[in-house]
């Protein structure tokens, strides 16, 4: 057997799942080693720029797979650097959600009311806080406003952002360049690295296997920092604990890959996939009529024509959200924006025979660009992705030199899928097309088929071992010593963004991953506060006491 | 002076053309311009760099281009043969079909069934960056020079520092009534 360098913890991914874990254990006084696929970029390297190589293709990648593009982010941070900071925690009727396997899909011990004391930890960490509506961008505003308009309500949506920071320049998915967005280079990874966590950019694990000793040895690729195609080297660690949070596009693609060394998998790592229902409408308003029959103007004159203008979401409809309604049509309808590409190819202009994503139609929709309003649903899905055979390396076949890349996920959306779908898409026309406000048409499926900035459940906490692959303390049922807590373990959809529940379900995750790392003969222990100013001071407290 | 001639490299250089026509249409360029179809007013995305982005090494299909212009023209001939279409051969092609012709055969390209779906999307989709992003310049340089894609859709020009800032964003007064449910700290129930 060849020799490995060892540590206590390797945390696999530094997004939620990995930060939160990384700072836990690292705090608690485990020697804790993270390995990162992607790059680590400082403040000053995220740009404003679209041009192939700059942040934003450097730190996002966009797996198409079969009938599932998934959106996410590829750098150390994770999601939390290119996302858009949007953190509500989900309704409590999910928590008693059943999907079509007949059974509560979250773990008894897991509620609403029990994950509050975990979801609060998170808020004050980050922090996150509660808009008000002079934070409420023009795009979110007039959202509000067709709401009100319909007979709906509608919220300034919960933030981990420092409003009085930001420049609403709308480049949030190339990182924040102005500090505004709290993302985990500002909190988790900061505390993680000063209680002595090692990240290491550049290293995608491919594999797992097991040592004699029980322990676990990680075998990971070092990749170009600019090409992302190109493997420069490679590598091995041994650890006692493996903390698995490479986000669920790609956990369980380690894990299937691992299948041939470790023993088989639980049935259901690469499966029940959930995309988290989401669904994108886009709007083209009538500026005359935003005057006339919502009454808003902007300063100068203009009625709206701000699309460009603002942060990502700021407003969302919850009238949806509602426990008494049937399971799949539950929803809720949040504004938002993405940048050119990914926000505007797959918008549909009405054409001569039907919807139509290119054409001449389509280029005269473009014109109207900053009179468009894109509304998201996230709803209900049916947990019906599968992840096909692990690709070569990796979690896809890299196409381009980043960003773009091919998987193996196949998602068919079901009939109770489409109904929450179809519902919503009526939502959003119902009350945008009133009065003549806007035209609004879907996203096509056609192209890239589904779509979700949100992949969930693909390796999942449960009850039931027929159905999901961890138990409720997050543990790889029959592989001890392997926890997940990245977004592959929320069991489904949450009809909101979920950053805070995978955040919080992490938290909740850590007391018995520490547990388990002392029993395993790891010096930690667990209890550190919020990271954040508290961290610093521990620190020198714990100076003193040394 | 131009040529829609299908040798050499002109016969790569119009069929990645009419095909990038195809998704944003713009207006011929000179008045025999075979490779734009003019199906509609202003610049597309041709003109938007469309082939320079193809070109690009980064995209991952530039190597590929030669064959795929030679696929995609022979995917033309062979739906002219089946649709009963004449086609000039003094031209490749995809060239030589109408607009609406070049939009069935991308149509039946990306079809959900069609085993070459995933290359054609792909080249579709930087066709569209091209004009959407302008991805294969600086964006500072794009908006500076007049980019036709970025310039149409009105994207705003940056501060002297090369950064975006929007001082006004908010209409600044509650515009709704909050979910009676909503709790304290903003959240739904």
């Amino acid at each position: 057997m060849t020799t490995a360098e060892r540590t206590d913890i390797v945390v696999i991914g530094s997004g939620f799942g990995g930060a939160i874990a990384a700072y836990h254990l690292a705090a608690g006084g485990a020697k804790v080693v993270v390995l990162e696929r992607g790059p680590w970029l400082s403040t000053e390297e995220f740009e404003h720029d679209f041009i192939l190589g700059s942040s934003s293709t450097r730190i996002f990648e966009f797996v198409a797979g079969r009938g599932m593009s998934v959106l996410g982010g590829n750098c150390v941070g994770g999601g939390s650097v290119v996302f858009f900071a949007t953190m509500p925690r989900a309704p409590s009727f999910i928590f008693e959600r059943q999907g079509s396997i007949g059974r509560r899909l979250f773990p008894a011990a897991i509620s609403r009311e029990t994950l509050n004391p975990w979801y609060d930890r998170v808020v004050e960490a980050l922090p996150v806080h509660r808009q008000e509506w002079n934070e409420v961008t023009y795009p979110g505003g007039l959202w509000a406003a067709a709401c009100r308009h319909a007979g709906h309500t509608a919220n300034p949506v919960p933030v981990a952002i420092d409003t009085a920071m930001c420049t609403n320049c709308n480049w949030m998915m190339a990182g924040c360049r102005f500090d505004a967005k709290r993302s985990l280079l500002m909190n988790y990874l900061p505390a993680a690295i000063s209680h002595g966590a090692q990240i290491r950019p550049l290293h995608e694990v491919q594999q797992l296997s097991r040592n004699d000793d029980g322990s676990y040895r990680v075998h990971y690729s070092v990749i170009d920092d600019e090409d992302y195609r190109i493997q420069t080297g490679s590598g091995a660690i041994d650890a006692k604990i493996i903390v698995l949070a490479a986000g669920a596009g790609a956990t369980p693609v380690i894990l299937q890959r691992s299948e041939r060394t470790l023993g088989a998998m639980p049935f259901a790592v690469g499966r029940y996939f959930s995309g988290n229902g989401e669904r994108l409408n886009t709007a083209v308003l009538n500026e005359d009529k935003v005057r006339e029959v919502l009454g808003l103007s902007r300063p100068g004159g203009q009625a709206y024509r701000a699309n460009q203008i603002g942060r990502g979401p700021s407003v969302a409809s919850w009238d949806r959200l509602d426990a008494s309604l049937p399971e799949f049509s539950r929803f809720s309808l949040e504004q938002l924006y993405f940048p050119p590409g990914l926000g505007t190819i797959l918008a549909q202009a009405a054409g001569p025979d039907g919807p139509a994503w290119f054409g001449p139609e389509k280029k005269e929709m473009l014109r109207q660009w900053n009179s468009w309003l894109t509304i998201f649903t996230m709803s209900e899905d049916d947990n019906e992705g599968v992840f096909g055979p692990p690709p070569p390396s990796g979690n896809a076949v890299r196409i381009s030199q980043q960003m773009l890349g091919q998987g193996n996920l196949e998602y068919k959306p079901t009939k109770n899928t489409l109904r929450g779908w179809a519902e919503s898409d009526a939502a959003v026309k119902d009350i945008l097309e009133r009065d003549g406000l806007a035209k609004v048409m879907p996203w096509t499926n056609e192209v890239v088929g589904a779509y979700t900035v949100h992949p969930l459940a693909s390796c999942r906490i449960g009850d039931d071992p027929a159905t999901s692959a961890l138990d409720d303390g997050h543990e790889l049922r029959n592989h001890p010593g392997i926890f997940v807590t990245d977004g592959s373990a929320v069991p489904c959809g949450l009809t909101v963004n979920p950053a805070l529940t995978i955040a919080a379900l992490a938290e909740r995750a850590m007391p018995g991953i520490v547990a388990a790392a002392r029993e395993r003969g790891v010096q930690v222990k667990y209890g550190a506060p919020a990271p954040g100013g508290v961290a610093s001071a521990t620190r020198a407290v714990d100076r003193t006491a040394a | 002076m131009q040529s829609d001639t299908s040798g050499g490299d002109q016969y790569r250089m119009r069929t990645l053309e009419a095909w990038a026509d195809t998704f944003v249409p713009g207006a011929k360029r000179w008045p025999d311009d075979r490779a734009i179809a003019g199906a509609a007013a202003g610049p597309g995305a041709v003109d938007a760099g469309a082939v320079e982005l193809l070109e690009t090494p980064a995209t991952g299909v530039s190597d590929g281009l030669d064959s795929l212009a030679k696929a995609l023209n022979e995917h033309a001939e062979a739906w002219a043969a089946s649709h009963g279409v004449t086609i000039d051969d003094s031209v490749p092609a995809f060239v030589a079909l109408s607009y609406a012709d070049r939009a069935a055969v991308v149509r039946m390209l990306i079809a959900p069934d069609h085993p070459e779906k995933d290359i054609w999307i792909l080249v579709a989709l930087f066709c569209f960056m091209a004009f959407d992003t302008a991805a294969h310049m600086r964006t500072v340089d794009a908006i500076a020079t007049g980019h036709p894609g970025l310039t149409a859709m009105g994207f705003a020009k940056p501060d002297a520092d090369g950064l975006w800032r929007f001082p006004y964003f908010s209409y600044g007064k509650q515009l709704a009534s909050l979910h009676p449910g909503t709790t304290p700290a903003g959240d739904p129930a």
